[in-house]
């Protein structure tokens, strides 16, 4: 089958892959570039493992065509934490017991983070609604609430 | 959180310096930064993607499988069936004598339940594995099937599973596991009331995020490296070893990183046949369940039946209490026998009763295999038990709470199995309940404990 030349940047680096027309971001960030924080749940869009921001947006990598991705800035939880310190809110769900068996978690902090980008101070509700789209089968939730709402208060802090 | 020192204060240490602390998560570090390496986060040169046929109907007789079709689908690299397999029936618990070998890898002339594993078909894509998996063709023979624990339990009834002979698990003890405990008869005949309730669950799927799989490579010196999922990590390398009929010198099982498991990953399932297609192919192998396989295919908790009769005094006392518990195992024992037997030594529950009859079936019908989920065995029955407390203090105007201070086991009581109960802390958790929950009780009550005087 003919490839078709797919390049975008992770994570602030530039990446260029031939793949089969018809492959999701998901398959071309895990399987061939290496990227494995994303994960694969459901395949159908409905767990979240998968979210990762696009162009400042989040998306749901495994319904997401590589193709439409040319040009792209992608981001991933792998590319969060920066020379070594932790983002603010992996530091939060390392603090408030927000993991547990971790699989959901990467796509737990991609959607955080995209709440966080565009409303800074959250309210609670803010945050229940922006992880609507993540099941999490182990922590019941609160935790993860209280991790994003905690990360929230550290940034505002930092920017005082 | 606040900790109460005056329950057993004179047998508790008062350095506790972890309970109350937070402690960070080993594991932690690695979940938020992506890092954590499960089994489906390897990937192989190579690797060949499995997908299985699996049978449309609850019970049928095999008459004919055709792989022709599938073999010719571009990027089909190999088609298993039963006959690859080296030992083909097998049955989990046998690592511990619980036989008898009762269920295939790959069917074998006959499917008990929809959704039975049929066929492997290997390729280079998952796409083309599943293109060429529609296109193997199976000629069934339709039969009879049953769904229900009681009409299997009926004379006349299909049997699921032959190499049971009968739709039930014959314990040594016979047709069901039983406790005999005093004499439940007479306790029902002192009675001042009867209560005989039935309780019901359907069958419940863990749903982890996380789907069931694992991912071989073979090593070069005739070893496999098999990144797995498992919750059983030893029960699968050794029923792997008994399957494959290699020895486990072979096998070199890598796990422990779980993406939820909640029971739902101890049983022996795609490690043996994946494990077998990376050795027929020489090629690394991935066979991950899809959402919808972990939805269907994956062994729910099972569904679990409850009479409850007991004998109950005017002063709150429970003088007998016969239990009949059903366990649908589904169309094969996995870890069935053992959740019935469980059920047999806790339908007491924590109180202590002179009198007691429990009979737990372990029942095969034609529906998914069930197994292990968080307290399987117990936790349905826990669900009726306590209901079945609730109903009988109402029969009799007692409040709920007072009703179980008056039947909680204390040290020194002897259990219905005949086990001694010792460290008992029930009365202490109702006590504290009591206060938490502003749910007052009878000084008589705060005032008791687990230690019996003279005990």
């Amino acid at each position: 089958m003919a490839k078709v030349p797919v390049q975008f940047t992770l994570n602030g680096s530039e990446k260029a892959e031939f793949i089969e027309s018809g492959t999701t971001l998901l398959h071309v960030l895990r399987d061939k570039i290496g990227d494995t924080s994303p994960k694969g749940g459901c395949h159908q869009g409905t767990c979240g493992a998968c979210s990762v921001i696009i162009d400042g947006e989040l998306r749901l990598s495994c319904l997401t065509l590589a193709e439409t991705c040319n040009g792209a800035d992608i981001r991933t939880t792998a590319g969060l934490a920066e020379g070594g310190v932790l983002h603010p809110l992996q530091r939060a769900f390392l603090d408030a017991f927000a993991t547990q068996c971790g699989f959901c978690t990467p796509g737990m902090i991609m959607a955080a983070k995209a709440l966080l980008d565009r409303t800074p101070n959250p309210s609670r509700d803010d945050a229940v609604e922006a992880l609507s789209g993540n099941i999490c089968r182990c922590t019941g939730y609160e935790p993860i609430i209280q991790a994003v709402l905690t990360a929230a208060r550290a940034n505002s802090q930092n920017a005082a | 959180m606040e900790l109460r020192k005056d329950y057993f204060a004179d047998v508790r240490k008062d350095d506790l310096h972890e309970i109350g602390q937070p402690r960070p998560r080993l594991d932690s570090p690695g979940h938020v930064t992506g890092k954590t390496a499960y089994f489906a986060d390897r990937n192989f040169p190579g690797m060949l993607h499995l997908k299985m046929v699996r049978s449309p109907h609850h019970h049928a007789r095999i008459r004919s499988i055709d792989t022709s079709e599938a073999e010719k689908h571009p990027g089909v690299v190999r088609v298993l069936t039963a006959k690859d397999v080296p030992h083909n029936v097998y049955t989990i618990l046998i690592l511990i004598q619980i036989g008898p070998e009762d269920e295939t890898v790959l069917a074998d002339g006959k499917l008990r339940w929809k959704g039975e594993a049929v066929v492997a078909v290997l390729a280079e894509t998952e796409r083309a594995a599943q293109e060429a998996a529609a296109k193997v063709k199976v000629d069934y023979e339709v039969l009879r099937a049953v769904f229900d624990m009681e009409e299997a339990l009926k004379p006349g009834a299909p049997i699921v599973n032959e190499y049971h002979g009968r739709n039930y698990y014959l314990y040594d003890s016979g047709e069901c596991r039983k406790v005999r405990f005093g004499d439940v008869e007479a306790g029902f005949a002192e009675a001042d009331h009867i209560l005989e309730q039935s309780y019901q669950s359907s069958p419940i799927e863990h749903a982890p995020t996380e789907t069931t799989g694992c991912v071989v490579a073979p090593e070069g010196n005739d070893r496999f490296t098999c990144y797995t999922n498992t919750q059983a990590m030893f029960f699968t390398l050794d029923n792997t070893s008994i399957i494959l009929q290699m020895p486990g010198s072979k096998l070199h099982f890598v796990g422990g990183t779980v993406g939820g498991g909640f029971g739902g990953k101890v049983d022996v399932i795609v490690e043996p046949i994946a494990i077998l297609a990376a050795k027929l192919t020489g090629r690394p192998v991935s066979f991950i369940y899809s959402r919808e396989e972990e939805m269907q295919i994956s062994s729910p908790r099972a569904a679990e039946r409850v009479v409850i009769k007991d004998g109950v005094m005017k002063d709150g006392r429970i003088v007998a209490r016969k239990v009949t518990g059903y366990t649908d195992a589904g169309a094969y024992s996995r870890h069935s026998p053992y959740g019935a037997q469980k059920g047999a030594a806790h339908y007491p529950g924590p109180y202590t009763i002179p009198n007691v009859w429990i009979d737990t079936y372990c029942v095969y019908t034609n529906r998914t295999p069930s197994s292990a989920m968080r307290g399987f065995g117990v936790t349905i029955g826990d669900f009726a038990l306590e209901v079945q407390m609730d109903k009988l203090a109402r029969l009799i105007g007692m409040d709920p709470l007072e009703f179980r201070f008056i039947n909680a086991y204390r040290d020194g009581d002897m259990k219905a199995h005949r086990q001694p109960t010792e460290g008992a802390a029930l009365i202490e958790c109702m006590q504290e309940a009591s206060r938490a929950a502003n749910w007052p009780v009878a000084e008589k009550y705060m005032a008791m404990s687990s230690y019996r005087k003279g005990a």
